[in-house]
């Protein structure tokens, strides 16, 4: 008999410096309820927003909502259009796609993309 | 050819119903800007719905009554004399004296006095305790009259306005009689089958009708008032009031003492194109002409149809009146009365076809012609078929008639859709709209909706008996035109919210994602669906939890990742990120150790403390993680979620009622606690928001509701589908003097319909406007209950009422959902730094510029 991995131990991280194969841990899987995000501050200040989407994938954004400069994306619902997984804004409910950070309401605005993985 | 020099003048005498029409037909037709307008208007208000007028005894105001727009009367310089009646003409000098002593000089002059009220010329007809029913004046006096000094009124008259006095006299408390001559009720409308019909269910309803006899005699007491009246069978009725509603008159004495042509039973006499036939400057419209088809029409259809045409002649444009349709329905004291075309059967060699069933209180009647054609027809007690059978008048029905009169389910009965009918079917017959016009509003025009349709054509804007069919047609053109109508939901679903409501009940399904991948779009099957469907289907599975098995919280399971940002955090979300609280305070009463704790618990959390618009207290400024420590103190005190972040319940306002407030006539306050109780934390479309009031001074604003209250003598009368908001709604009297139990029953089931049908983010509002047959297939529904699901309704509002329990104490005794209310995840105690606040009037106020940090370049970010 196998036994399935224990998933709760995976971390979730992030790579906070593009330049450096730097990988920031987060936080134990777990704590991602799929469907919903957390916020996690990082070692510089800035803050992420980290979804997990139905079929386990992770996403990870900029916290802050550029629209109205509070850093509340991480509280945003998640949904798919077309296949492509985005967060609508709580506050004013602008869509944000969590591959490429572009908001799909206007073509001006993106929001910062991180590398996640779990480890 | 004008009299005053520079600018030709119209004087309008009369400003009612068609006075009114006839102005905004100048309008149209430009004649305001080329013309000076004068009109003098008798009553002290201008015009009126006087159709509607018996809506005032079921709440609506004389200023919901009005028809006239002061901006419009401005924006076309229309110079507007209320209380100054004409006096005299003087047709030679062009001149009309008002009786203010403004004289005004005329190019043309346009009657529209409408009709007076026939008294009877009996002994002691002026007695104290004598009205009539015409003006709202009439109804202030009747009003008064009855609450002051009456137990028992008569009316004399058992027509069309008759019966709407009696209903009136009824709902005042009274003991209502109706004495008619005629051998039957409405014997101008119905036959001896339709008004046989008519007696049984106005019988039941406790109005005693007096049939076959007429009234020789008031009789008044020493100081001169009515104690009763003397009947012509010798009999006595004893009474402490009499409406007299003997029909009407036309208003022609002005004409006459001018030396204008009357006919022989009055009525101005007029042409085609409504002038005078003895005065080219003279027209007369409305109720006081006889028209040149000889008849004096008492509708206001054929009204608006002589004002246009007036209007037309006057700007030298072709149009005549050569007669109208009498056809009328009405809702009686509730029951449908209906008749159209040639309903007596006077054409030579018709034939009638008669469904008659006295136990329900049916009577349906067709007269056909000899080729088989519909020539007009009574129905009583169930009139839905009216719009269509009135449109298809005059042509040869596509089905037989057997099948039209008899009920539907009765295995022949046909419904005959508005397809059926040929272009030129006159569809609304107050605005004179045909079917091929509807169309073409929706072809043409590019309507999509009934309103937008209103809009272009008039169409049901007048009495409103067509509004069913004119959206039957509406939809049924739409889809024919290959608009692609989606109705769905959003892009995962292409049910409609109520559609989805259906799926979920029958089928028990209660995951989101089992609803998505059985009945979503074929593309967002096994996907996350969106931020629109999944609060959607989140609420109507917190609507139904106990009674589709799912949890009845929200933050349960896999329902926690359906709600809506606020409701995951059962907080209102503030521009800054931080939160509002607001804790429940049913009705609005408080004891002053609840005010201390939430003072003490504002102090302690430095939070901004404001009395709401709904009668509770809002504590704003928040952090995420200051939630739980907040509420655990308000729990620890007896206060629970006040869901003012979820569609969902919101206030039950008060106001203070009978116990304190000298005109109170029942406790509000209890009521309001109660309503408040029972449907807290009740899921729904929209937000929902209630009120009562103590008495008719409605201190607690319940007509502004979805659901309101309001106190009588006898009980309570229920108001449905207000709302404030950008869009305000005088909300509609659902039922009056309703016991505490029938109050709370008849709610139950309103909620739940309005739950089961309505939109995403419908308010009750727009729900009721929206749904086919409005308030009266609302009232079908929860009141007679039409459907059959009344018994469903009331148990899913029983299981949502034994479930109920408080989200804020199950949260904060749940340490794995408390472990969200963090502002990181990787450091719980650290609250986000944008979260500031700076002082203002000794409060708080979010500090604004910190959010602007963020903008500073992120460096290191791949995208920019
Ligand atoms: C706090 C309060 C204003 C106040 O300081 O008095 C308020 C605040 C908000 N109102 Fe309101 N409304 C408040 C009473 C009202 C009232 C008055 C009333 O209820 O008697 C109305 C008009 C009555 C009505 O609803 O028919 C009102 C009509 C609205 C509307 C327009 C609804 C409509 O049908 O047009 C919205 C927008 C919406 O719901 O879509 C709205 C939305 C909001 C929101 C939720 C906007 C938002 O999404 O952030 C505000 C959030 C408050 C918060 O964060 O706590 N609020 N709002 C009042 C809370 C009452 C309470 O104790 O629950
Ligand atoms: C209770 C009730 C229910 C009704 N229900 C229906 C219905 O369901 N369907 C339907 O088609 N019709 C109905 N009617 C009839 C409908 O109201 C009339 O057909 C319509 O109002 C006629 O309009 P009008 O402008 O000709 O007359 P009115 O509306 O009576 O207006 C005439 C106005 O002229 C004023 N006036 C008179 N003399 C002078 C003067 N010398 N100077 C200045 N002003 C003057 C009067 O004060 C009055 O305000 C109902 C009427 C009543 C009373
Ligand atoms: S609505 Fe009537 S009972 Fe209530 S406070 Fe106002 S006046 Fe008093
Ligand atoms: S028939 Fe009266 S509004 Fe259309």
């Amino acid at each position: 008999m196998t036994l399935a991995p224990e998933t709760t131990t995976l971390k979730v991280q992030l790579r906070v410096d593009d330049a450096a194969d730097d990988w920031f841990p987060v936080c134990d899987i777990s704590a991602l309820m799929p469907g919903r995000g957390v916020a996690a501050l990082l070692p510089d200040g800035r803050q992420a927003a980290l979804f997990q989407d139905r079929a386990g994938r992770l996403y990870a954004i900029d916290n802050r909502d550029p629209f109205t400069g509070a850093a509340v994306l991480s509280r945003g619902l998640i949904g798919s259009h077309q296949g492509r997984p985005f967060v609508a804004s709580p506050l004013l409910k602008q869509r944000f796609e969590l591959e490429s950070g572009r908001c799909l309401d206007d073509d001006a605005v993106t929001v910062a993309t991180y590398e996640i993985r779990t480890a | 050819m004008t009299a005053t020099g520079a600018t030709p003048t119209i004087v309008l005498v009369g400003h009612g119903m068609v006075g009114q029409r006839f102005l905004e037909a100048l309008a149209e037709r430009g004649l305001t800007a080329t013309h000076r307008v004068v009109v003098l208007c008798e009553e002290p208000r201008p015009a009126y719905d006087r159709v509607a007028l018996t809506s005032y005894f079921s709440g609506k105001t004389p200023e919901d009554l009005s028809m006239t727009d002061m901006a419009f009367i401005e924006k076309e310089g229309i110079e507007l004399y209320v209380g100054d009646p004409a006096e005299t003409i003087d047709r030679e000098s062009r001149k009309v004296t008002a009786r203010s002593g403004l004289v005004v000089d005329y190019d043309v002059l346009v009657l529209a006095t409408g009709s007076y009220p026939f008294v009877p010329p009996v002994p002691n007809k002026d007695a104290e305790g004598c009205f009539v029913y015409r003006t709202i004046e009439d109804l202030l006096a009747i009003e008064e009259y009855a609450k002051a000094k009456a137990t028992t009124g008569a009316v004399v008259g058992g027509g069309l306005l008759g019966l709407e006095a009696a209903g009136a006299l009824k709902g005042l408390g009274l003991n209502a009689h109706i004495v008619e001559f005629a051998p039957r009720l409405m014997p101008v409308q119905v036959d001896e089958g339709g008004g046989a019909a008519l007696l049984r269910t106005i019988a039941d309803m406790g109005l005693s009708v007096h049939t076959g006899v007429g009234t020789q005699e008031i009789v008044t007491d020493d100081s001169g008032a009515v104690t009763g009246m003397k009947l012509s069978d010798g009999s006595e009725l004893a009474t402490d009031m009499v409406v007299f509603s003997a029909g009407v008159r036309p208003r022609d004495q002005l004409a006459r003492d001018s030396g204008l042509t009357v006919g022989e039973r009055g009525g101005i006499t007029v042409d085609e194109q409504c002038r005078t036939v003895s005065d080219p400057h003279v027209f007369a419209i409305g109720e006081c002409a006889l028209a040149a088809d000889g008849r004096v029409y008492g509708l206001v259809a054929p009204g608006y149809e002589q004002a246009e045409t007036a209007a037309a002649t006057i700007a030298a444009d072709e149009a005549s009146f050569t007669g109208a349709d009498l056809s009328t329905k009405l809702k009686l004291l509730g029951v449908d009365v209906a008749s159209f075309g040639d309903a007596h059967g006077a054409t030579d060699d018709c034939l009638d076809v008669v469904y008659s069933d006295s136990r329900s209180g049916l009577y349906k009647k067709l007269v056909i012609g000899r080729d088989g054609e519909l020539l007009g027809g009574i129905l009583v007690g169930d009139a839905d078929a009216y719009g269509t059978l009135r449109a298809l008048t005059g042509s040869v029905p596509p089905v037989s008639p057997e099948q039209l009169v008899l009920p539907a389910g009765s295995g022949g009965g046909a419904q005959l859709g508005p397809s059926a009918l040929p272009d030129e079917a006159v569809i609304c017959s107050c605005h004179n709209v045909s079917k091929g016009t509807i169309r073409g509003a929706v072809t043409d025009h590019q309507c999509t909706t009934v309103p937008e349709v209103k809009k272009c054509t008039k169409a049901g804007t007048g009495c409103g008996s067509c509004v069913k069919v004119l959206g039957q047609l509406v939809n049924a053109e739409l889809e024919a035109s290959g608009v692609e109508v989606d109705k769905g939901l959003c892009g995962c679903f292409s049910q409609t919210r109520e559609e989805l409501y259906e799926i979920v009940l029958a089928l028990r399904i209660n995951k989101y994602q089992d609803v998505l991948d059985r009945y979503g779009r074929e593309g967002a099957r096994g996907g996350d669906g969106c931020e629109i469907c999944k609060p959607a289907v989140g609420s109507i599975i917190a609507s139904l939890a106990p009674t589709i098995g799912a949890s009845g919280y929200v933050l349960d399971g896999d329902q926690a990742a359906l709600q809506d940002s606020n409701d995951h955090f059962l907080a209102n979300l503030q521009k800054n990120g931080s939160y509002s609280i607001v804790p429940r305070i049913p009705g609005g009463e408080i004891t002053p150790e609840k005010l201390i704790v939430i003072g003490e618990v504002a102090r302690d959390f430095g939070l901004y403390t404001k009395i709401t618009g709904g009668q509770r207290i809002d504590m704003f400024g928040a952090r995420v993680e200051q939630l739980p420590l907040i509420w655990a103190r308000l729990v620890d005190a007896g206060f629970e979620s006040g869901h003012a972040y979820g569609k969902a319940l919101r206030t039950v306002k008060s106001c203070v009622g009978q116990t304190w407030c000298r005109y109170g006539v029942q406790d509000s306050v209890r009521m309001a606690i109660d309503l408040e109780l029972r449907y807290r934390g009740l899921r729904s479309p929209h937000k929902l928001k209630s009120a009562v009031s103590g008495c008719q001074r409605e201190c607690a604003e319940a007509q502004s509701k979805d659901f309101g209250v309001i106190a009588t003598a006898n009980g309570w009368n229920l108001y449905v589908a207000g709302n404030g908001g950008a869009t305000p709604r005088h909300a509609d009297l659902l039922a009056q003097d309703l016991s505490d139990a029938e109050l709370i029953r008849l709610i139950d089931r309103f909620l739940m319909f309005y739950i089961r049908t309505a939109d995403r983010l419908e308010r009750t509002s727009t729900w009721l406007e929206r749904i086919p047959g409005g308030l009266d297939h609302v009232r079908d529904v929860v009141v007679d209950d039409s459907l059959g699901i009344c018994e469903e309704l009331e148990s899913l509002m029983a299981a949502h009422v034994a479930n109920y329990r408080d989200e804020w104490a199950e949260t904060i005794n749940d340490p794995e959902k408390l472990s969200r209310f963090v502002s990181f995840v990787n450091a719980p105690d650290t609250p986000d730094p944008v979260v500031g606040f700076v002082p203002e009037r000794d409060q708080i106020k979010p500090d604004l510029p910190l959010l602007t940090i963020g903008t500073r370049p992120l460096e290191g970010s791949a995208q920019r």
